[in-house]
């Protein structure tokens, strides 16, 4: 186990020194003058153009400037706007709304996927599994916005069940309609999950002997079958929650939540460079380490699974 | 199964299997009727007497249609609009309304069929071109081009979807740039397939090693086929079943993928008509006139959802267990 993380660690250290020079280089250098359209019709002062190719070593190569921000990164200084307000501070701000969202995200999918799926595992072919099918089949086919515009409009605006945006505080009731239209594509893909998982292990030979030890219905679906059907909707939860901390651009947008999705649209938009690339470093490690977080979970719930 | 053709061809594998091995010397017809169906032609099969595949198969067909040839189905104009009619409700005249520049809705969504569909197809192409070369190689070569092309696919998988091609649009088609039409589409192309063909190498890649040491092929490389001949004749057929299935689901996604990032306004622009511009457009009127969005949103989850169901239907005929 421990030289099998030693090795995944290491395989990290390729991926993200090219993920973030890949970014780097596409957000500094692809564009041509950094200093275009920046300070408006005017143009850029000299001493501010003079200062800021000090400051981000924008002279000399690209390979340079990309490993200035390295050092300085390692260092925990992630740079500052264009305007001097810390990046860290952007990030610090921002990053805990999208952890709110992305948990309740991640907790209605689990309750409604995992729910539908041991149902209709459970009973295959009537019409509870026929309609869970047709819907998983519409949730993954519609897009993220088009769900959350059709509900926002009939929730937070026909019949005004819940406010349309969230605001600032981020209460838990109003996270609930965003948090189930960013976890709707995953809450379909989970009860398909678990429905096969759940369908195939009930045919297993562990489930007919606990049958016919007489043990009750209950205990053989809660205790026997569950624990091994949910392994593969585990780890698929846990590289969900990977991509739902990558930020929720489209979902953070359409109901107002400043989370780091918004901001790093935003600061695309109005070409912020250092923010750009200060954002989606945090966001790609999450990642990653998410991932690797989800392999080392799968052997640890399936002792079958051992990496040597 | 109105087909007799249909209904005995798919009684005769029980018949006739036994048989197989029987007498050669038959004429012509028996010796048809022997030619073993592959994989695919076993799904073919499966495939037609599923209704849900005509389902699909025929809107995909219409959504085809009507990117190649919008003028058969409507004769309003998509692009210029006349003021007088800004946000007139839907009526007999114009079924789908006017939008708030008074151009015909129904007009705008036939013709923005042409845009996703032009750009999920050839985006899927890309993908599929890409990463099963890279898989193939990788999977067939193995040892350390394996091991490289697997961490530059491993660069790109790193990269959230969303977060990855809003980059690399705003880089190449930020607000200044001013770039004709089949150049934004051509960029859109080309960011999508930049950053999903790691799924396809992975798909491919592992189908080859699983295939590679299988005996037909030991055999085929004993009686001294060259590589060329190995990967065409033997591994490319034997590995394609998975790639086909994710390049039908593919599309659907793609479609829907082009919508978000011309939503998000970073994606195709205003002189091109599509799905996503007009679901963009209608967002800040949604109070005022929600039919701006509802039917270009219809039009686009009816697309998606084709395509969709096509490779689940499509994924159950090439799985011999669900047989």
């Amino acid at each position: 186990m421990g030289r099998y993380l030693l090795r995944r660690l290491l395989q990290l250290v390729p991926v993200f020194i090219g993920t973030t020079f890949l970014i780097y280089w596409l957000v500094w250098s692809v564009p041509g003058d950094p200093f275009a359209g920046k300070c408006g019709d005017r143009g850029c002062p000299d001493n501010y153009r003079a200062m800021m190719t000090e400051k981000y070593h924008l002279d000399q190569s690209i390979w340079v400037q990309y490993a200035s921000y390295m050092k300085n990164l390692f260092q925990g200084d992630f740079g500052s706007t264009f305007s001097g307000r810390p990046i860290s501070d952007i990030i610090a701000t921002s990053y805990p709304n999208t952890l709110k969202l992305a948990v309740v995200a991640l907790a209605i999918e689990a309750v409604i996927g995992l729910g539908a799926g041991v149902l209709t595992g459970l009973r295959r072919n009537g019409f509870l599994d026929n309609l869970v099918l047709v819907s998983t089949l519409f949730l993954i086919a519609l897009p993220v916005f088009v769900i959350g515009f059709v509900l926002q409009w009939f929730f937070g605006v026909k019949w005004g069940i819940v406010t349309p945006t969230v605001s600032s505080e981020m209460r838990f009731t109003e996270l609930i309609l965003p948090g189930f239209v960013l976890g709707s594509a995953s809450m379909a893909y989970i009860a398909r999950v678990a429905r096969t998982s759940i369908a195939e292990n009930r045919r297993a030979d562990y489930v007919r002997t606990a049958i016919a030890k007489g043990l009750p219905m209950r205990r053989v679906v809660g205790v026997h079958l569950l624990r091994n059907s949910l392994i593969p909707v585990v780890t698929l939860l846990g590289t969900d929650l990977g991509a739902l901390m990558g930020g929720a651009i489209v979902t953070e947008g359409i109901f107002g939540i400043n989370g780091i999705g918004r901001q790093v649209l935003r600061s695309i938009v109005t070409k912020e460079s250092a923010t750009v690339v200060g954002i989606v470093v945090v966001l790609v490690v999450v990642y990653l380490l998410m991932n690797l977080l989800v392999d080392l979970l799968y052997a640890a719930l399936d002792p079958r699974i051992r990496y040597e | 199964m109105s087909d007799p053709s249909a209904a005995s061809l798919v009684s005769t594998p029980r018949i006739e299997a036994p048989t197989e091995s029987g007498s050669p010397t038959n004429p012509e017809s028996a010796q048809k009727q022997q030619q073993p169906r592959g994989l695919l032609g076993d799904a073919w099969l499966d495939l037609r007497r599923k209704p849900l595949f005509w389902i699909s198969a025929s809107f995909i067909v219409l959504f085809v249609v009507m990117a190649a040839f919008p003028s058969l189905f409507t004769s309003g104009d998509a692009v210029n609009g006349e003021l007088s009619h800004s946000l007139v409700k839907p009526s007999s005249e114009a079924w789908f309304g006017y939008d708030q520049q008074g151009r015909d809705v129904f007009a705008r969504t036939i013709y923005g069929a042409r845009a996703s569909i032009v750009v999920a197809l050839l985006s899927t192409i890309g993908t599929l071109l890409i990463g099963g070369a890279m898989g193939m190689i990788a999977g067939y070569r193995g040892g350390w081009v394996d091991a490289l092309l697997s961490r530059i696919a491993d660069i790109f998988f790193g990269l959230p979807f969303v977060l990855g091609s809003i980059v690399i649009l705003t880089t190449f088609n930020g607000s200044g740039a001013d770039n004709s039409e089949w150049t934004i589409m051509a960029l859109v192309i080309m960011s999508l397939t930049v950053l999903s063909w790691p799924v396809v190498m992975r798909l491919m890649r592992s189908s080859v090693l699983a295939t590679k040491e299988a005996d037909y092929i030991v055999a085929a490389r004993a009686l001294g086929a060259g590589t060329g001949r190995i990967i065409f004749k033997h591994l490319l057929p034997n590995c394609l079943a998975p790639l086909l299935v994710y390049g039908t689901i593919m599309v659907g996604s793609f479609i829907g993928a082009e919508a978000t990032l011309s939503f998000l306004g970073i994606g195709l622009k205003t002189p091109v008509v599509s799905w996503g511009i007009m679901i963009s457009e209608a967002q800040n009127l949604i109070r005022v006139s929600p039919y701006l969005l509802f039917f270009p949103a219809a039009f686009l989850v009816a697309a998606v959802l084709s395509f969709v169901m096509l490779g689940e239907t499509v994924r159950e005929a090439l799985d011999p267990k669900l047989r």
